[in-house]
């Protein structure tokens, strides 16, 4: 059951995943990323990270791909129109990415050769009590210092998104 | 687990210049919309003031040394000489700004703030002492770059540096972050320290999991310091961004990703050390010869120093590639001299651009010998320093990572990255003859004088430089000393 739904679930994300890239439609890869993102906090959710796979749905598949999607409609984005990749990116990446890819599958196979599968409730302590008791003790200086991270962020828009420059 | 909820003044005191610059930076944003068109200025000259009570809280930092905040940041000699070189360069910065920034109608408040901040995130980066520390400062500084580099909103080439910068630069994280999702999934770990001893006390270390973590992690880092094969964006950016940013990215931003590819090499991937060698053998090889050789071939003096630069991180992976705690004394050694010396450049530069930067080939340059000769024998001596002539700083910081690489039994790097310091004499010494020898040109013609402000974004990298190039050892025991402290 456990695998069923992991590898259901994890089809799912690279499926959308490689939706996002390959449509031309904006809307279509923004509604393919809302797919990635509701696979993946069913991932999370099997992981026993309770917290984070609700974070996942209610933050990003939610509120941030809702702005995403208003965005693109405000702009009034048509489909890209195809470009030209170069000769030797055609050629080369699938075959550098398919190496690249092997390579990490054979460094995890070659260090969890033997592991059990991950089952379903055996992982616990992603509850929001967990979650805010590392928030607020070890990693209360990462959490902190975001707040700078955000505050850039907003000025930068501010800066990028004024009127005219006086 | 709840004594840890409070952090002591001692983990305070530690963090505390990191803490004086976010406040001053949010003061500045507030300061902002409450001052007025003429004064913006003043923000500056605040912003200056929070840089030296910082530099100062450093020093007492430092005088307290050890880790704080569940050892996420750990002050030790390497993070407060790293943290001196950006607090400088940011002061060198918002010196060189005011003019620029008044000839292109943009002297804004947000611009200082978003400075500091940048220098938060790369103080946060040479401090952190965790994987997720480390990342979050980067994130910090790069972001306040990319808005910095298409500050001037209405000017094209602002506009194509700062998205080149963002695209390239959020994938080039990915990478980075993908390398610590990596050691994290083969250790259990983000704390530098404890990955390390998780790796030198399991029986079968993860030899391969970790080898990928660190080509990953490099190609992250690779692309922040500009090496090869990640050097593309750097011509493009370097030209498009304003003049002083140009400078504040080739400065300030590199020397804290230096800091962490030395922090992060040394201690965590020091057990697959001879893995990741030949790759940044061959990444330090071609960034000098690429970085050089293009250099060459350029009229826009911007770009030349933009290839310059990819060739200087050449020089420092050399001393990444020597493995030893010599090597990264004389990294630290170069990347604080070559901080001054470019920063100095970059502001003659931002003197002679002349609005809408419309003057920034070589010939511009054309006779500012005669016209204004106090400027070019600052210039001279910048040039000198990042040619390597003995009695400025650039010459020891060449000496000793060349020295290091022997002493790792590095003999051919060595003797290609001399070649190398030979062709780059060149076209520096070319800037020279056409400011001495030619005729001027119209823009030196009719230069305006030098505003105060500039001449102290000269004169103290100059003076630097000098110090550097005379009385190299003071700051070298201190490298020395401090590159010991690393893998502890």
């Amino acid at each position: 059951m456990d695998l069923i739904l992991f590898l259901a679930f994890a089809a799912i994300a690279v499926i959308c995943a490689l939706s996002v890239v390959l449509q031309t439609h904006p809307i279509a890869s923004a509604l393919s990323l809302v797919g990635v993102m509701g696979a993946l906090s069913v991932l999370y959710l099997l992981l026993g990270a309770e917290f984070i796979a609700m974070v996942q749905v209610i933050v990003y598949a939610g509120a941030v791909m809702v702005l995403f999607v208003f965005v693109i409609m405000l702009l009034n984005a048509d489909a890209e129109s195809p470009r030209s990749t170069s000769a030797m990116a055609k050629a080369l990446g699938l075959p550098i990415f398919l190496a690249f890819a092997a390579v990490l599958a054979l460094a995890v196979l070659r260090l969890f050769p033997d592991t059990p599968l991950v089952r379903f409730g055996e992982f616990t302590g992603g509850g929001p009590a967990d979650v805010g008791m590392a928030l607020f003790t070890r990693y209360l200086l990462p959490f902190e210092v975001i707040s700078v991270l955000i505050l850039i962020a907003i000025v930068g828009a501010v800066v990028l998104a004024r009127k005219e420059i006086d | 687990m709840l004594d840890s909820f409070i952090p002591s003044w001692a983990e305070l005191l530690r963090f505390m210049p990191e803490i004086i610059l976010s406040l001053v930076g949010s003061l500045l944003v507030m300061l902002e919309p409450v001052t007025g068109p003429k004064s913006k200025s003043m923000l500056g000259h605040v912003a200056i003031a929070g840089l030296i009570v910082a530099l100062g809280a450093t020093f007492v930092a430092h005088a307290n040394p050890g880790a704080a905040f569940s050892s996420m940041i750990v002050v030790d000699g390497f993070a407060t000489f790293f943290r001196v070189i950006v607090f400088t360069v940011g002061i060198l910065t918002i010196f060189s700004s005011y003019q620029y920034l008044d000839r292109e109608g943009s002297n804004r408040g947000e611009y200082y703030a978003l400075i500091l901040f940048s220098v938060v995130g790369q103080s946060v980066m040479v401090v952190a002492n965790e994987l997720i520390m480390i990342f979050i400062g980067l994130e910090i500084s790069s972001i306040a770059t990319y808005v910095l580099a298409g500050f001037l909103r209405d000017d094209k080439r602002n506009n194509e540096s700062a998205i080149k910068y963002f695209l390239l630069g959020s994938f080039a994280t990915g990478f980075l972050l993908y390398g610590i999702a990596l050691i994290y999934g083969a250790t259990g770990t983000t704390d530098l320290g404890e990955v390390r001893q998780a790796v030198l006390q399991s029986a079968e270390p993860p030899v391969l999991l970790l080898s990928v973590a660190a080509g990953l992690m490099f190609i992250g880092l690779g692309f922040k310091v500009s090496g090869a094969p990640f050097q593309m964006w750097t011509p493009d950016v370097y030209q498009g961004a304003p003049t002083p940013v140009t400078a504040f990215m080739s400065a300030g931003p590199k020397a804290a990703a230096f800091a962490i590819f030395l922090r992060i090499f040394v201690t965590v991937f020091e057990s697959v050390g001879d893995r990741w060698e030949p790759l940044i053998w061959a990444s330090a090889l071609a960034s000098m010869t690429i970085g050089n050789f293009a250099a060459l071939q350029q009229k826009n003096f911007k770009r030349l120093l933009a290839y310059s630069s990819i060739a200087h991180a050449g020089y420092v992976l050399v001393a990444l590639t020597a493995r030893s705690e010599i090597g990264t004394a004389s990294a630290m050694f170069y990347l604080a001299a070559y901080a001054l010396m470019n920063m100095g450049a970059f502001a003659v530069i931002a003197h002679v651009a002349g609005k809408g930067e419309t003057t920034v080939d070589v010939s511009d340059f054309a006779g500012l010998g005669a016209k204004q000769p106090v400027t070019a024998a600052l210039l001279t001596i910048f040039m000198l320093s990042l040619i390597g002539v003995p009695l400025t700083g650039g010459f020891f910081g060449k000496f000793y990572i060349f020295k290091a690489a022997l002493e790792s039994k590095l003999l051919w790097l060595a003797i290609l990255g001399l070649l190398n310091s030979a062709v780059a004499a060149y076209y520096y010494l070319r800037v020279l003859v056409v400011m001495y020898m030619e005729e001027p040109s119209a823009r030196t013609e009719n230069l305006e004088p030098m505003p105060m402000s500039l001449q102290a974004a000269l004169w103290l990298p100059a003076a630097g430089v000098l110090f550097l190039g005379i009385f190299p050892s003071a700051v070298l025991e201190f490298a020395s000393a401090s590159a010991r402290l690393l893998g502890q």
